[in-house]
């Protein structure tokens, strides 16, 4: 057993002239919030794609607990325990919200390829889906469709299908994205209560939040790592408060 | 074999010489070229307005009519040719008016749905106007007869004639897109439409000329061929699917791409057809070389286009 | 109160009613019709799992349905010639039992669908549209000029096949049995809908990245969906070759493929007796309006693009409501 269940070694890709992931290297640790951060543009949707397998690396490897998962498409890395939220929370609109955590258990599974029995009636399907969505606090709106959820409500849905991966690492691009004050509060609990499970890779905006949460912050600027440890000692750095805080701050 | 009417002759088998693979290749450059006019329409509609036009055949059928009737009403080709254009144009500005820019903001499904329709329209319409009888256009005085190449070679003047000028529209549609005011605002349209919103350009009078734009170049391509077959409802139709392989191959969206793939297309169907049933013929009795091979060689640019999707799914000039 | 199950339970019974009143009325050509109605509603059906249930705007399903009819012709055809099918590299009799030509239309239908299916689906979106549109052509322009089956004239069977316990040349009983091929293969629809790959299948359609990310592949999904849409489209096929007792390279026209898309959508995509209701109207409109005029599709273009225009959701859109997921 290794204490580091993601491994991101020296990625790199460039499109055209631009290197928009520049020789990246960052660890996940059992237990731990790992929190990315940058200024827009600094290329943190593009190092979410190469880890979440929606992008192909030019050079580099990625580790999931040992393991090389390097050439696996999005789906194999799923099922090998990355579960990735999505910056503009992407669900099924017309499937209700028991149907959009069912599809997640059923992909956890491995096994969609049923035809004839109905999901609905499936008890292997319909009780554990019903576990994750009780979990974020959505029990009391199983029936209704994810397109007429509110946005809060929607952003804990996505959690309840990661959730549902019983994954090894969680990917979770900008969770607080849109939320108010109260809500942002309520996600950052639950944050709390999902790295239980498993760590976080946690791309997020809202610093209140990530000092907070995070045990360490890696900062991303034009695709490299300039600042890499724990909360406090990347706080002082003084080339991230140049480059990401703002000049400002130092004046 | 097994019942039916008995199988159509074979195809000339005659042996292979330099002079006739100099001629297939000029007939395939004079495909391609036409064809090119047909796809550099649709893939201008659908670079600029994201529109699928399955009624752009009927478009190269109406060019076609225009020529064929206004050339037997006036006994000339050339007024023939400049109605076709005409024609073809007023028509498609009409069409875009009354229903394609409804349709920019639909999904694809809508978009084959509506333009299917225009297609029953447009050639149901055309039927009755017309008849189902197919009309003939003749070739045009001082461009009938052959005309000797160098090396000895008779070849018609009329598609010598098609490749010279359907080169010179291509050559003027490079011209048009790279260098006028008109060409800067399709390529910005290709790239971001709010952005050449914001730039003042009224969008909706810029869809409509690109839509018309591509509609005159069908219905030119349709009047220049409906001289070297017969004009009828339902020409537009296998020429639409052909212009989409060169599209599927080129990439969509890509002028060059259009270019590149419509004389991929034109040259291997035509030397195909030319050349598989005598290659056949070398293992096979003539009879049935003849057959197998105009069979396969009908599959050769489907074939062509399967092995561009295994290859390069976004098109030879696609943004992969 | 929800329509659409009444609903279609009365679209089955006017399908059912018609023929029996027509025997009654003695009107034998409307059983004709009735059964044609039936026909292309099961092709219509099989396009609807790709086109409807799994996005895939297939504008070549006349490939499918004409492989079906051809698969009937061959396997027919030896036996009209006194002919074995094939006598290397094993001797094979060609057979004029229903279902084992069924079967070999579906499974020849099938091979065509992963093919074509595997090749489309590298790309998306319009690609999709034209891919599937050339390669039904190129079926076409094979089918034209491959002399052994007639050609571009086709082939005749002179007699239909034959069914075990009934006779097919009764048009009543012939109408029955494709009407149970139609139910039977509602009833598949409307599991498959339901079941897990259904759910998967669904999910992939609206989202397939988000469904990549919980483990599911998209492609995967819509290329069984594809093949099974496939197979039940040549089931139709073969059917439809049976009813005329004659294959052409008509059944794999463009214009063939345009018509299968135009039941879906008339009755309503992706609604379970969408392709039903839009092929019993679609033949009912080529009866009585090819009656009236030589350029009836003129009509059909004018009302097709009146309701993709300005009534969208068909037939049973219109009358039962927006769909409804609330259970």
């Amino acid at each position: 057993m290794t204490d580091e269940i993601l491994e991101v070694q020296d990625l790199q890709l460039a499109f055209g002239a631009l290197k928009a992931t520049d020789g990246v290297s960052l660890t996940l640790r059992r237990g731990e919030i790992h929190a990315l951060i940058g200024p827009n543009g600094a290329g943190k949707s593009t190092l979410i794609g190469l880890i979440a397998g929606t992008l192909r690396p030019d050079a580099g490897c990625i580790r999931l607990n040992g393991r090389d998962v390097t050439g696996c498409d999005a789906a194999a890395r799923a099922r090998a325990g990355l579960a990735r939220t999505f910056q503009i929370t992407t669900l099924a609109p017309e499937l209700t919200v028991l149907q959009n955590v069912m599809l997640a258990v059923a992909g956890a599974s491995g096994a969609p390829y049923r035809f004839l029995r109905p999901a609905l009636s499936d008890p292997a399907l319909v009780e554990r889906a019903g576990g994750f969505i009780a979990r974020v606090g959505l029990a009391g709106r199983r029936a209704v469709r994810a397109g007429d959820l509110a946005h809060g409500e929607r952003r804990r849905l996505d959690l309840a299908m990661a959730l549902a991966l019983a994954p090894r690492a969680f990917v979770l691009d900008e969770p607080m994205a849109g939320m108010g004050p109260d809500g942002a509060r309520e996600m950052t609990a639950l944050l709390d209560l999902l790295r239980r499970e498993a760590p976080i890779l946690l791309v997020e905006h809202d610093m209140d939040a990530v000092f907070r949460l995070a045990d360490r912050i890696s900062v991303l600027v034009s695709g490299r790592i300039i600042a890499s440890g724990p909360v406090e000692a990347v706080r002082a750095d003084r080339e991230v408060q140049r480059a990401y805080l703002g000049e400002e701050r130092l004046a | 074999m097994a019942g039916g009417p008995a199988p159509p002759a074979p195809p000339e088998t005659r042996p292979l010489s330099a002079m006739l693979l100099i001629e297939q290749a000029l007939n395939g450059l004079q495909y391609g070229i036409m064809l090119f006019l047909m796809a550099a329409g649709l893939t201008l509609v659908f670079g600029v307005m994201g529109l699928i036009n399955l009624a752009h055949g009927s478009l190269y059928m109406l060019g076609a009519f225009a020529c064929a009737a206004v050339a037997a009403a006036t006994g000339s080709f050339w007024l023939g040719l400049a109605a076709s254009l005409a024609a073809a144009a007023a028509a498609g500005a009409l069409i875009e008016l009354s229903v394609i820019r409804r349709l920019y903001a639909r999904d694809h499904l809508d978009q084959v749905l509506a333009t299917f329709a225009l297609i029953l329209i447009l050639s149901e319409g055309t039927r009755w106007l017309f008849g189902s009888f197919p009309l003939y256009l003749d070739i045009p005085a001082a461009l009938s007869g052959p005309v000797r190449l160098p090396g000895g070679i008779d070849y018609p003047l009329y598609r010598l004639a098609l490749i010279g000028f359907g080169l010179a529209v291509a050559a003027g549609l490079f011209l048009l897109i790279g260098r006028t005011r008109l060409g800067i605002r399709i390529r910005a349209g290709e790239a971001d439409r709010e952005m050449i919103a914001a730039l003042g350009v009224d969008i909706s009078r810029l869809y409509t000329l690109v839509f018309a734009l591509g509609a005159a170049l069908a219905g030119l391509a349709g009047a220049l061929v409906g001289a070297l077959q017969s004009v009828q409802v339902g020409m537009g139709e296998p020429v639409l699917i052909l212009a989409f392989v060169v599209i599927v191959i080129g990439g969509i969206g890509s002028i060059n791409g259009a270019l590149v793939g419509a004389l991929l297309v034109g040259m291997t169907d035509t030397l195909g057809r030319a050349l598989l049933p005598v290659a056949f013929a070398t293992v096979l009795p003539p009879a049935e070389a003849g057959s197998v091979g105009a069979a396969l060689a009908s599959m050769l640019i489907y074939i062509v286009m399967a092995g561009v999707l295994v290859m390069r799914p976004g098109g030879l000039f696609g943004r992969a | 109160m929800r329509r659409e199950p009444v609903l279609n339970t009365l679209i089955l019974l006017a399908l059912l009613a018609v023929p029996l009143a027509a025997q009654a009325l003695d009107e034998p050509f409307l059983v004709t019709l009735a059964t044609k109605a039936a026909i292309l509603a099961l092709a219509g059906v099989g396009l609807n799992l790709a086109l409807g249930l799994g996005g895939m705007v297939s504008f070549g399903h006349a490939a499918f349905f004409g492989i079906g009819g051809y698969a009937m012709a061959v396997l027919a055809a030896p036996v009209q010639a006194y002919e074995p099918l094939m006598t290397w590299p094993m001797d094979l009799p060609g057979t004029k039992s229903m279902p084992a030509i069924w079967l070999a239309a579906m499974a020849a239908g099938a091979l065509a669908a992963l093919v074509i299916g595997a090749l489309s689906l590298r790309t998306g979106g319009v690609y999709f549209i034209m891919i599937t549109l050339a390669f039904a052509q190129m079926l076409y322009y094979f089918a034209v000029s491959w002399p052994a089956y007639g050609g571009e004239d086709g082939i005749s069977i002179y007699v239909r096949n034959g069914f075990p316990g009934l006779d097919t040349l009764n048009p009543l009983q012939f109408f029955g049995l494709c009407l149970g091929v139609l139910l039977l293969a509602l009833g598949a629809m409307h599991l498959i809908a339901r079941s897990r790959f259904g759910l998967a299948l669904d999910g992939a359609r609206q989202n397939p990245d988000r469904v990549a990310a919980l483990g599911l592949r998209p492609a995967r999904l819509k290329l069984i969906a594809f093949v099974i849409s496939g197979a039940v489209t040549a089931l139709a096929g073969a059917l439809f070759a049976d009813l005329n007792r004659f294959v052409s390279p008509s059944m794999l026209h463009w214009q063939t493929s345009g018509e299968i898309m135009v039941f879906v959508i008339l009755g309503g995509a992706g609604r379970l007796f969408g392709p039903v209701a839009g092929a019993a109207i679609f033949v009912l409109l080529e009866h009585l309006l090819g009656g009236v005029s030589e350029y009836w599709k003129l009509f059909l273009g004018l009302a097709l693009l009146g309701i993709v225009l300005f009534a969208r959701g068909g037939l049973i859109g219109a009358l039962a409501g927006r769909a409804v997921a609330h259970d």
